[in-house]
């Protein structure tokens, strides 16, 4: 590997512009994205970027079951991200479907339709753990684009550190039953 | 032949390409870490955006065709070549060669890279590249009124359209009411906050930009960081005190326009974006006035002298 290459790699691993899409979230997961670029995780220091347009984008974040509407938008906004490209699923919704699951009006999960490099589990997920994520897709791109691997994503399970608790992501929070509520 | 040489070093040496490009990178990077500080976040490392224009050369662009793919292609290289032109016209190092004149050429090679945003915009296809280039095309019209106006008001005080001439004398107070015109509109010129319209997130994707990816897209960047280093440094030619020894000279001209870039900064993040007919209302009906005024009274105080 060049030099240039080298720079290449280093500048793909420390500038990830994100997309955001929306696949029928209940907007907890777009909100916790949201705050993940707010003064209190700040993942601008990572070079983050929120970008408006796919075509700008890197990292494609998905949030939402996947609704029968999304499917073919989700697979547009897919092609319209430039290579070298990867796809972060964020909360439990995209990668189960979570309580939605057996549901009629459901496409899902996610990897049904493009391909994911990451899953961020949680209902919703913290937001250390969407930084977490991004940053190793961040790094699953570079490394995939420098070693001139086809496109072909690796998966990767990252479990959030403590989550809502409605899911069936098995994070270990626990949850204090009526009982024990009760004197 | 010597002043072919001298001008060939002012283009790619200084203040041309080789200082202009780590300074466009140095003050987009100023932008975005003043914003940061203000919004009480830590910020981008240092070398960030030279890591996005790295990154953004290495990615794909879509396939383009035919004559609206070829000028997609070709706005973001005039762009930038125009840029870099009027930064290096600015007389940063004294006897450096300007000419009568310079001054109206450095202002249109400022007005290309907004050009080529607004054809960028139509010939990308993309409805929302129209809508932002319509927006650009309404606010150039708006500000550019004012922003000359100021710019001749200057020139007429002075008597002279020699940026040399303009930076060695004396500043008069007309002088100081020019560069606050200028100041006043060159948030709407880099597309900053209170103007954001033409690249308005959240509203219209990224405008023009909207259909550009990869190397094209990092020329834009490099083009917009370009126009801060022309704008900034024109402001700080025409505020900065003449001075004998030419590296102090350097130093106050860097300073001053690192200065510029922290208030624009500052105002940027203090601030939300306008409306569009707002924002006309405020150039047209507030910011004009105050630019006749400056150019009357030039024009006064030269018929008396």
């Amino acid at each position: 590997m060049n030099l240039w290459n080298k720079l290449m790699c280093y500048s793909r691993r420390h500038s990830p512009w994100l997309f955001h899409m929306n696949g029928g979230s209940c907007n907890g997961c777009d909100i916790e994205l949201i705050a993940s670029l707010s003064p209190r995780y700040d993942a601008e220091q990572l070079g983050v970027r929120l970008e408006g347009s796919p075509r700008h984008a890197d990292i494609l974040c998905v949030t939402g079951p996947i609704t029968h509407n999304a499917t073919n938008a989700i697979k547009t906004v897919y092609g319209q991200v430039c290579g070298p490209k990867a796809v972060v699923a964020i909360g439990s919704c995209p990668a189960t479907t979570n309580v939605f699951i057996d549901s009629r009006t459901l496409e899902g999960p996610l990897d049904k339709h493009i391909p994911v490099d990451v899953f961020v589990p949680g209902c919703p997920p913290r937001p250390d753990a969407i930084i977490l994520g991004i940053a190793k897709a961040a790094e699953i791109l570079a490394e995939r684009a420098g070693k001139k691997l086809p496109v072909e994503p690796v998966l990767m399970q990252l479990v959030g550190p403590g989550c809502g608790g409605a899911c069936a992501c098995g994070a270990t929070k626990e949850i204090k039953t009526e009982e024990e509520v009760q004197p | 032949m010597n002043s072919m040489t001298t001008s060939l070093a002012r283009l790619l040496i200084f203040p041309g390409l080789l200082f202009a490009v780590p300074a466009a990178w140095f003050f987009l990077w100023v932008e975005r870490k003043a914003v940061a500080r203000m919004q009480g976040r830590v910020g981008p490392p240092f070398m960030q955006p030279f890591f996005d224009f790295i990154k953004l050369l290495g990615k794909s662009t879509p396939p383009r065709n035919g004559i609206a793919g070829l000028l997609m292609k070709a706005w973001p290289l005039i762009a930038v070549s125009a840029a870099a032109g009027a930064v290096g016209l600015l007389p940063v190092l004294p006897a450096s060669g300007g000419f009568q004149g310079d001054l109206i050429l450095l202002l249109a090679l400022l007005e290309v890279p907004s050009m080529c945003i607004i054809a960028a915009g139509f010939s990308s296809g993309s409805i929302f590249g129209e809508i932002g280039s319509a927006r650009e095309a309404v606010l150039s019209v708006s500000y550019n009124v004012v922003f000359l106006l100021a710019i001749l008001s200057v020139a007429a005080s002075q008597h002279t359209f020699s940026l040399e001439a303009l930076a060695q004398l004396p500043a008069s107070p007309l002088r100081w009411l020019g560069v606050i015109a200028i100041l006043i509109c060159l948030p709407a010129k880099l597309h900053l906050n209170p103007f954001s319209l033409p690249n308005a997130e959240q509203e219209i994707y990224s405008g023009p930009m909207t259909e550009y990816a990869g190397p094209e897209l990092a020329m834009w960047e490099l083009s917009h960081g370009l126009e801060w280093v022309a704008a900034t440094g024109l402001v700080a030619t025409l505020a900065a005190p003449a001075v004998t020894l030419w590296w102090v000279g350097v130093l106050i001209f860097i300073a001053f326009s690192f200065a510029i870039v922290l208030l624009l900064s500052v105002v940027a993040s203090a601030t939300a974006r306008l409306q569009i007919d707002t924002t006309v209302r405020f150039y047209w009906q507030c910011t004009l006035i105050f630019a006749v005024l400056a150019v009357a009274a030039a024009l006064f105080m030269r018929l008396r002298a």
